[in-house]
């Protein structure tokens, strides 16, 4: 899919998702969101990234109607949450972050009775469609507190498609799954996003995001303090590594070649040479020409993109 | 309306309870039973009439009101606590229905709940003495309020525990004592003056008297004053409920 197709607007234009000015003080006076302005897209895939108790839930929690705004405005396909709640609550699906479910409910049951909730008809083939993309066909007639967490969370994002939304929040929803499901889980991500689902996802695993998300948000106390596209965070943030194997081990850095920024790794196998992709220079024909007028030679070399998680640290570490 | 969605909660709060239907039909016609051998049998004997009504006949209205009112708060307070207490509540929360539509859901089943076992043990008391219903529809009418009312109040109930102590605390100590001071088992007549104006205060007194007319013909007070109190308490809880929805108290943070 290529971003157009998956940038393109709505029937009527508005976004998916569009938080302004929003804000929250629990009632124990703890701020959890100072002032929130955030717009999705219809069709992208959405991540937010942000340290434990940085307001990733509350402000999902918020849009979906479990808890009240402070203040601020929040509309959903251009339906405000508060004055046309129907509207706007019938086109979400939530997967919250805890584990909740009823322990002796079937798991058909209660992926039917979350889809009646919605209003909807009751459509059986659509349910089999949801359980089976899930692997949890095998499981329907299961009592849910027979079901491991892994499939209890399968269980929740199943309730959470039962009645078909066009914005689906994700709250972490890998957490405690194993890498075999985290992979099925990403494959029906994109398959709904294939379909037109909007999703919004939050997650520690910065892999998640790296590997599905279109664009990153990351919150820090209450803030959203960045907002961009992955590539273009990966690409403006990013810092590459230029790693030399080098013919001869060194013990140390040659004086010659301390005014750059070298590390010897690998026992002194390696030199490791740090640049920012953006700069004018980037220093590499410099290095190359130090390196070979001090006589050091090397066997190999690559380059390698710092992670979407480095700069997540490094973003958090700075704002603190 | 989401008519659906109130249709899909009162349906779940009724699978709840024909799962273990033996349970919650066996233990209140057990009960029940033994009051009438107890009350009606034993002591009913050495009772002379009431207002022409034979003791073990007069408490028949009395018992089912009892196990109305118990049921309709055990039931709707436990529906709505469940869901808050296990977490799934949010689903609720979530979901396009209006606080009313939830409470028609929960309170629905709880009332129906109670209803079935207010005719269950109507059935039950038939076995044990004679009677008839001088005016059935007014009966029901009267049953149903009743059921609604309570329900109502154990919806609220529900959502201000926050502990299973508080959910057990109120039937317990509230609407037991309530049914029993309010005339289960005896006319007002029979108490000191006193204590006939302290059962003046009692909102159960008027369901029980309501009800006992439906049955006998004949009341403590006038059915008219009954009805208008049962609206009362029945205006004063949709109040209450409106409030908490309104406020999130308990329910959104
Ligand atoms: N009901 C509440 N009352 C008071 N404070 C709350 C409440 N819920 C959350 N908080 C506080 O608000 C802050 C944000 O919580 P939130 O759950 O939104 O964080 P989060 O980003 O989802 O964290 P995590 O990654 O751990 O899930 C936390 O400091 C939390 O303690
Ligand atoms: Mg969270």
């Amino acid at each position: 899919m290529t971003p157009q197709a998956a940038e393109r607007p709505g029937e009527d234009g508005a976004p998916a998702l569009s938080v302004r000015g929003l804000h929250k003080t629990y009632e124990s006076g703890f701020q959890a969101l100072r002032t929130v302005d955030l717009e999705i897209r219809r069709g992208e895939i959405f991540a937010l990234l942000g340290p434990n108790g940085a307001g990733k839930t509350t402000l999902i929690s918020i849009i979906c109607g479990i808890v009240r705004p402070s203040g601020g405005q929040v509309e959903v396909n251009g339906h405000d949450i508060v004055r046309d709640w129907r509207r706007a609550r019938s086109l979400i699906g939530l997967v919250p972050q805890e584990l909740t479910t009823d322990s002796f409910e079937k798991v058909r049951d209660t992926v039917a009775f979350s889809r009646g909730l919605y209003g909807c008809r009751p459509d059986p083939a659509h349910i089999e469609h949801v359980l089976r993309a899930l692997s949890l066909w095998d499981k329907r007639d299961a009592q849910m507190r027979t079901l491991s967490g892994g499939m209890k969370r399968r269980v929740l994002i199943a309730k959470a498609l039962a009645h078909e939304p066009e914005l689906l929040f994700l709250d972490e929803p890998t957490a405690g799954v194993d890498v075999e499901l985290r992979r099925d889980m990403w494959a029906l991500v994109r398959e709904l996003r294939e379909q037109g689902v909007t999703i919004v996802l939050t997650t520690h695993y910065i892999e998640e995001a790296e590997e599905m998300a279109d664009r990153v948000g990351v919150i820090n106390h209450g803030q959203i303090i960045l907002v961009e596209r992955k590539d273009t965070l990966m690409q403006k943030l990013g810092r590459k590594r230029l790693a030399l194997q080098l013919q001869t081990p060194l013990l140390a850095i040659p004086d010659a070649l301390t005014h750059l920024e070298l590390e010897l790794a690998d026992d002194g196998h390696q030199l490791i040479y740090t640049f920012d992709t953006q700069a004018e220079r980037t220093g590499i024909t410099r290095l190359l020409q130090d390196l070979s007028s001090a006589g050091i030679r090397f066997s190999d070399m690559h380059t390698e993109q710092s992670t979407l998680e480095e700069i997540f640290v490094d973003l958090v570490r700075r704002e603190s | 309306m989401n008519l659906r969605g109130v249709r899909t909660l009162y349906a779940f709060e009724m699978a709840r309870w024909f799962r273990t239907l033996a349970q919650s039909i066996i233990s209140p016609v057990v009960t029940t039973s033994l009051y009438f051998v107890v009350f009606g049998a034993a002591i009913g004997a050495r009772i002379q009439e009431i207002d022409g009504v034979a003791y073990g006949a007069f408490i028949v209205p009395g018992l089912i009101m009892l196990m109305v009112l118990t049921q309709s708060t055990q039931n709707a307070s436990f529906g709505i606590f469940f869901p808050r207490f296990s977490g799934t509540v949010y689903e609720i929360l979530a979901a396009p229905v209006s606080a009313f539509e939830v409470v028609m859901g929960f309170v629905g089943a709880a009332a129906t709940k109670a209803i079935i076992l207010g005719l269950i043990i109507l059935a039950t008391a038939t076995l044990f003495v004679e009677m008839q219903i001088a005016h059935p529809v007014f009966m029901l009418l009267f049953m149903a309020l009743t059921a609604i009312t309570f329900s109502l109040m154990g919806f609220i109930i529900g959502i201000w525990a926050d502990g299973f102590e508080k959910l057990s605390f109120v039937p317990m100590l509230i609407v037991m004592p309530l049914a029993f001071l309010g005339g289960t088992f005896y006319s007002i007549d029979m108490l000191p003056p006193a204590w006939q104006t302290v059962t003046l205060f009692n909102p159960v007194f008027y369901l029980i008297s309501a009800f006992r007319w439906s049955f006998f013909g004949t009341s403590d007070i006038g059915v008219g004053v009954s009805l208008a109190m049962i609206a009362l308490f029945l205006a004063v809880a949709l109040a209450v409920v409106a409030w908490i929805f309104r406020t999130g108290y308990r329910l959104r943070d």
